[in-house]
């Protein structure tokens, strides 16, 4: 049943909004905030779409996913057909609807968007994800006739993952290395449970296990084996999906007073390791009252929502440059808002103040000057603005360098000044030959679609490399 | 999943386990450590190397049972599974010939210690080995020590087995003897790396010592382990774990490592009261008193 409306009344029909759990409920437990579509608003909001021609939404989406496609399929109701049509260039449905930037990618560009509001393409991504995995109707795809060639992906982020599903449908043998023991990556350790539920991401890496990917977790390559030996081991080509993994501190004093965390610890306490429900599980986290989150990204954010969830009765967001510079997702700053998280703009941390553990900080305001290298107004402290914080938990949500394990255990392997893999983009091949890598670890903190973009062009490259210059 | 071999009971709260990993052990090198989780809802936990069977591909681990994890450790049989072992990890420990070389074992740090001597050792060196520990039914691998060592110390802090005194008067009496000392190594718990290091200070002898903080994931990506040394912020698991003991800020060190004191006993008390506890009588009471 194709969609019969009139485009001038598809027009009419307001954006669906996703229902939500309340704020004031949801800050006390780590369940998912959005409940995702009902069937009838799935339709509803499917139906709104204007099959433009053109597809500019396409265009905005990093791996461009057939969005008019698959939005049509849902208006057909053959929402398993549905999430097949998006599968065709995204591994990850179920994981980009929740957390892609769709307001900045297809969204943004929806012709609808330019005097309505665009297509929900995200929530109906996640609508047909969702319907597929929960009512069993995923279906193993044709896998090629094996080519004897194998692959060794290290890293099972969102680049990796993307990266073995490509390459075991055209009849590779894969196996992924993980150094943490559970796979997913950033999607496990970093992504907090009321964002992306953890069984999500077991269920995208179950279904590779059925396509035949081989996981490797425990394994730290570059510790365990190194890149030269996976291929003495007989991998024919290496793809590098490290991430982003070494975190970045303010270099101020006081910085390593107990209580003051990376984010990457703090997140992966809770989510990883699940420390949000100890003593069940074993590992501990530090409940703060009131808890300052160093950042303005999504990381950030994900890091204050945790401390809200363990108990704060204040969480800070203290930034060094305004709200409308901030990277975070618009979508994650008004949940955070919601939950009644306090925004401390254009303000700068100097020192952490305590003895033994942090009590307090000393901050700084800052002011917005000319325009810096990234394009946005660079702050300047305001001389004399000087102000004490009461806090007795920090996260520094500042940012991630790049983990040297593997250039530093890898002959050949070029890297620039900030100890990125530098590759060709056309293919994502590193200065080594048969060596690919993608991912955060190429482009330094980014996000979920681009790290599976990068994977896509690797695949696609890996694929060919390995048919035409792997001699079997 | 990474087998038990055996796990066995070698001193008060002291176990010694013996795990089957041949690709783990076949890489790993004196010096690294590994972090193994027990079970599903455990911790990850950094376990210094104790020993290596590279024919076997066998990994010995010593554990002193200070809180839950640890004393859920004793509980895995032989022939039984451990959730995860990972490794190797951290930084091996730098090997050269120094002429004279002194390696110092401290109660549990006994264990870690013999791997580096005997790395030690097969680098040519003249060995002299120092244990301790507080009391003599606190002491084990002597034997295994006394084999490698061209010289060997033991003393304990009561003066039950041994010379009586801290491994640290032992060095010192050697360095006032003038003993020509090319490096030290010293692993043990913290008040005793750091009296060592300060000792040495003023005798101008290269010591290095291997830090256990706390961590999480032992690549470098959490930043939980993080150490000062000469005023530089450092991360143990890769940029360690040993260090120079004489530019280590060791009181800060102690402090992060007590940074989760009340939930570890809050854990270990909830652990002991709970009736399925199958740990020994004799332990949970050992275990209760410290």
């Amino acid at each position: 049943m194709a969609n019969t409306l009139e485009k001038k009344d598809r027009m009419k029909i307001p954006r669906q909004l996703m229902p939500e759990q309340d704020p004031l409920e949801r800050i006390k437990n780590f369940l998912e905030v959005p409940y995702g579509f009902t069937e009838q608003q799935a339709l509803v909001e499917a139906s709104r779409c204007l099959e433009c021609p053109k597809a500019p939404c396409i265009k905005g989406c990093p791996v461009e996913v057939d969005i008019p496609g698959f939005i049509r399929l849902v208006v057909e109701k053959d929402y398993a057909a549905a999430a097949r049509k998006i599968k065709e260039t995204n591994s990850l449905p179920a994981v980009c609807g929740r957390v892609c930037p769709q307001e900045e990618q297809c969204e943004i560009v929806c012709v609808l968007a330019k005097k309505f509001s665009p297509v929900a393409i995200g929530a109906l991504e996640r609508f047909v994800a969702d319907y597929e995995r929960n009512n069993n109707l995923v279906q193993l795809p044709p896998i090629d006739p094996p080519t004897g060639r194998s692959v060794a992906i290290v890293g099972s982020g969102p680049a990796g993952l993307t990266v073995a599903g490509d390459l075991i449908k055209l009849g590779h043998r894969v196996t992924i290395f993980e150094a943490l023991h559970k796979p997913g990556g950033v999607l496990v350790y970093g992504i907090p449970e009321f964002r992306l539920p953890k069984s999500i991401v077991q269920a995208e890496c179950d279904f590779l296990a059925r396509l035949g990917v081989e996981f490797r977790n425990s394994t730290v390559i570059g510790k365990a084996e190194t890149i030269d030996e996976l291929f003495e081991m007989g991998y024919d080509a290496v793809f590098i999906g490290t991430g982003a993994g070494l975190p970045n501190f303010m270099g101020i004093p006081g910085e390593n007073l107990i209580g003051i965390y990376s984010s990457n610890e703090y997140l992966t306490r809770s989510n990883l390791m699940r420390a949000f429900d100890f003593p069940n599980y074993d590992t501990p986290i530090m409940i703060g009252e009131n808890v300052a989150v160093l950042g303005g990204g999504n990381t950030a954010m994900d890091s204050v929502r945790t401390a809200l969830r363990l108990g704060a009765k204040n969480a800070y967001i203290v930034y060094r440059r305004s709200e409308a510079e901030m990277p975070a997702r618009k979508e994650e700053i008004h949940h955070a808002l919601e939950e009644g998280v306090q925004f401390h703009m254009l303000t700068n941390p100097i020192r952490f103040i305590g003895d033994g553990k942090v009590r307090a900080m000393e901050c700084i305001r800052m002011e917005l000057g000319e325009p810096d290298a990234s394009g946005r107004r660079r702050p300047i402290p305001i001389e004399g603005s000087n102000f004490i914080l009461e806090v007795d938990l920090v996260v520094v949500a500042i940012g991630n360098s790049s983990n040297p394990l593997i250039p530093k255990t890898t002959p050949g392997l070029q890297t620039n000044k900030w100890g990125n893999i530098i590759v060709d983009k056309e293919t994502m091949q590193t200065s080594r030959k048969g060596v690919y890598a993608g991912g955060d670890i190429v482009t330094g903190g980014a996000t979920v679609i681009l790290a599976a973009g990068a994977g896509k062009i690797a695949a696609r490259a890996m694929h060919k490399y390995l048919m035409e210059e792997v001699k079997k | 999943m990474p087998k038990v071999l055996d796990n066995r009971q070698i001193g008060p709260l002291i176990w010694k386990m013996l795990i089957e990993i041949p690709r783990l052990v076949i890489k790993a090198k004196a010096g690294q450590f590994v972090i193994i989780r027990v079970n599903e809802h455990g911790e990850r936990v950094p376990m210094s190397i104790a020993g290596l069977d590279r024919q076997k591909g066998i990994l010995t681990v010593i554990y002193q049972v200070v809180g839950k994890t640890s004393a859920l450790m004793t509980t895995v049989p032989a022939g039984g599974e451990l959730a995860d072992c990972v490794g190797p990890l951290g930084a091996p420990s730098h090997i050269d010939n120094w002429g004279t070389a002194c390696v110092i074992g401290g109660g549990i740090g006994i264990a870690p210690i013999y791997p580096i001597a005997q790395a030690y050792k097969e680098a040519g060196n003249e060995l002299i080995t120092i244990i301790g520990a507080r009391s003599k039914n606190l002491l084990f691998y002597e034997d295994e020590h006394r084999a490698v060592a061209d010289e060997f110390h033991v003393c304990t802090d009561d003066g039950s087995y041994g010379q009586k005194g801290f491994v640290s008067e032992v060095l010192k009496k050697l360095l006032d003897e003038g003993r020509k000392i090319g490096q030290i190594m010293a692993i043990g718990p913290v008040p005793m790396m750091r009296v060592v290091a300060d000792l040495t200070k003023g005798y101008n002898v290269p010591t290095w010592v291997s830090l256990n903080p706390i961590m999480i994931d032992g690549t470098g990506m959490c930043g939980g382990c993080r150490v000062a040394v000469e005023g530089k912020t450092m991360f143990a698991c890769v940029d360690g774990p040993d260090f120079d003991g004489h530019k280590v800020d060791f009181e800060l060190l102690s402090k992060r490592l007590g940074a989760y004191k009340d939930m570890e006993k809050a854990a270990m008390k909830r652990f002991l009261e709970d009736p399925h506890c199958r740990l020994a009588e004799s332990i949970k009471s050992l275990a209760v008193r410290d």
